[in-house]
């Protein structure tokens, strides 16, 4: 190895471990702020995210909460993850990295390929980001952190987010088309029409929400139960009965499924419904028929100008 | 003020049991999910080479048949959790504007 290469070397680690810092930094920080904000408490402590602060605005005040917190630095941790990964690409890959990130890049593009077709070629950055942004979200309770999906802020904000996709794809077909599209199959459908098109984004939010919720609220109910449990059995032993023994074991076999299983599970059926519903309501006929009198319009100006 | 607590033991209670109707909604999920899983079952055994597809399927579409169950829990967890207290300003208001009227 020559003196330049190990240079290089040097310089490729250093950034390596900047990286790296991005990647753990915030969720330590995160850690330190819920430990610094945390009110001591005694029985069953079931409460939605802290608020950190609030700060003046028009209208009403500004709450920052431990979700939007939380999940600003799982943000910042999948961007730090991304930028690892991708780190040091050579064309042929030499890395474990590089073949990972490959690896997620191909299986991203195979599954919207299958789901979606060809025509939303471009829509896998949008459904890893919510896959990633999703299962990250809800693992981060494992290192004690409040996941942000089980706030139902969050998971609304992602759904309105699909709503606003769903709502784009089905004006491809002109707008009066998609207000005719209210009053089929018969003009007396048009309010349960209306009440099924905002029951999605809704259905879609109470469903990762009321997921990742229930496992939160079942494992803080277990766990203080046992707590209570064990100071009832072993409360007489003068040191030992201070220590809640019987916490040991149970809830960590418990979040294996709540939190992980149940996590990565709701974020790939969000990304799921996600590509389902935006593919779905693709108008296909009234896209072509608009496109047949684009065609006609254009072959008509062509003539006026000839 | 012995109204005050009759009202507020009737407004716990009664979230109570609003919460406990409200969790039946698990029925339907429960049997529905039950049917997946053997019709899934049966899938199977019939066609033991398509068990990856056919599990997947069956997991996707029980989340989503499961929604209906958490729109009950979420209803639940509201009662308990969030209901009695918006309840209790409400009464603890329309209580402090009863006293001024009678003053």
């Amino acid at each position: 190895m020559t003196e330049k290469e190990r240079g290089r070397d040097a310089h490729f680690r250093m950034v390596d471990g900047l990286l790296i810092a991005l990647m753990v930094l915030p969720l330590v920080c995160c850690i330190v702020l819920k430990v610094l904000f945390t009110p001591e408490s005694e029985g069953v402590d079931i409460s939605g995210a802290m608020i950190y602060f609030t700060a003046p605005f028009p209208g009403q005040e500004l709450i920052i909460t431990e979700s939007q917190v939380n999940s600003w630095a799982i943000i910042l941790t999948l961007l730090g993850l991304c930028l690892y990964l991708t780190h040091g690409l050579t064309e042929k890959a030499e890395t474990k990295r590089q073949l990972i990130a490959e690896w997620i890049v191909e299986k991203c593009e195979g599954l919207v390929n299958a789901n979606m077709g060809e025509r939303y070629a471009g829509y896998e950055y949008l459904i890893a980001a919510i896959m990633g942004l999703s299962a990250l979200s809800s693992l981060s309770c494992l290192i004690g952190l409040f996941s942000p999906t089980g706030d139902v802020n969050v998971t609304a904000g992602w759904a309105i987010l699909v709503f606003a996709l769903v709502t784009y794809t089905k004006l491809q077909g002109g707008f009066l088309n998609y207000l005719k599209g209210f009053t089929e199959p018969i003009p007396l459908f048009t309010p349960m029409n209306f009440i099924s098109e905002f029951s999605l984004p809704v259905s879609m939010a109470f469903r990762h929400y009321g997921n990742v919720m229930s496992g939160a609220v079942i494992s803080a109910l277990i766990g203080t139960a046992l707590r209570g449990l064990s100071k009832m059995i072993l409360g007489w032993i003068p040191v030992i009965g201070n220590i809640p023994l019987l916490q040991i074991g149970l809830p960590a076999i418990l979040s294996i499924y709540f939190d992980v299983f149940s996590g990565l599970m709701q974020a790939y059926i969000f990304a799921m419904l996600t590509m389902l519903n935006v593919s779905g309501s693709f108008p296909q006929e009234a896209w072509e028929k608009r496109q047949e009198k684009k065609a006609i319009r254009k072959q008509r100006a062509a003539l006026a100008k000839a | 003020m012995e109204m005050v607590s009759l009202a507020m033991g009737i407004m716990l209670g009664l979230c109570g049991v609003g919460a406990g109707i409200a969790l039946i909604a698990g029925i339907g999920p429960g049997i529905g999910e039950g049917q997946a899983v053997a019709a899934a079952c049966e899938a199977i055994g019939r066609q033991p080479e398509a068990k990856s597809d056919v599990t997947s399927t069956m997991i996707m579409g029980c989340a989503i048949a499961e929604t209906t169950g958490l729109y009950g829990l979420i209803i639940g967890i509201l009662l308990i959790f969030v209901a009695p207290g918006i309840f209790s300003g409400v009464l603890k208001s329309t209580v402090e504007s009863l006293a001024d009227v009678i003053k």
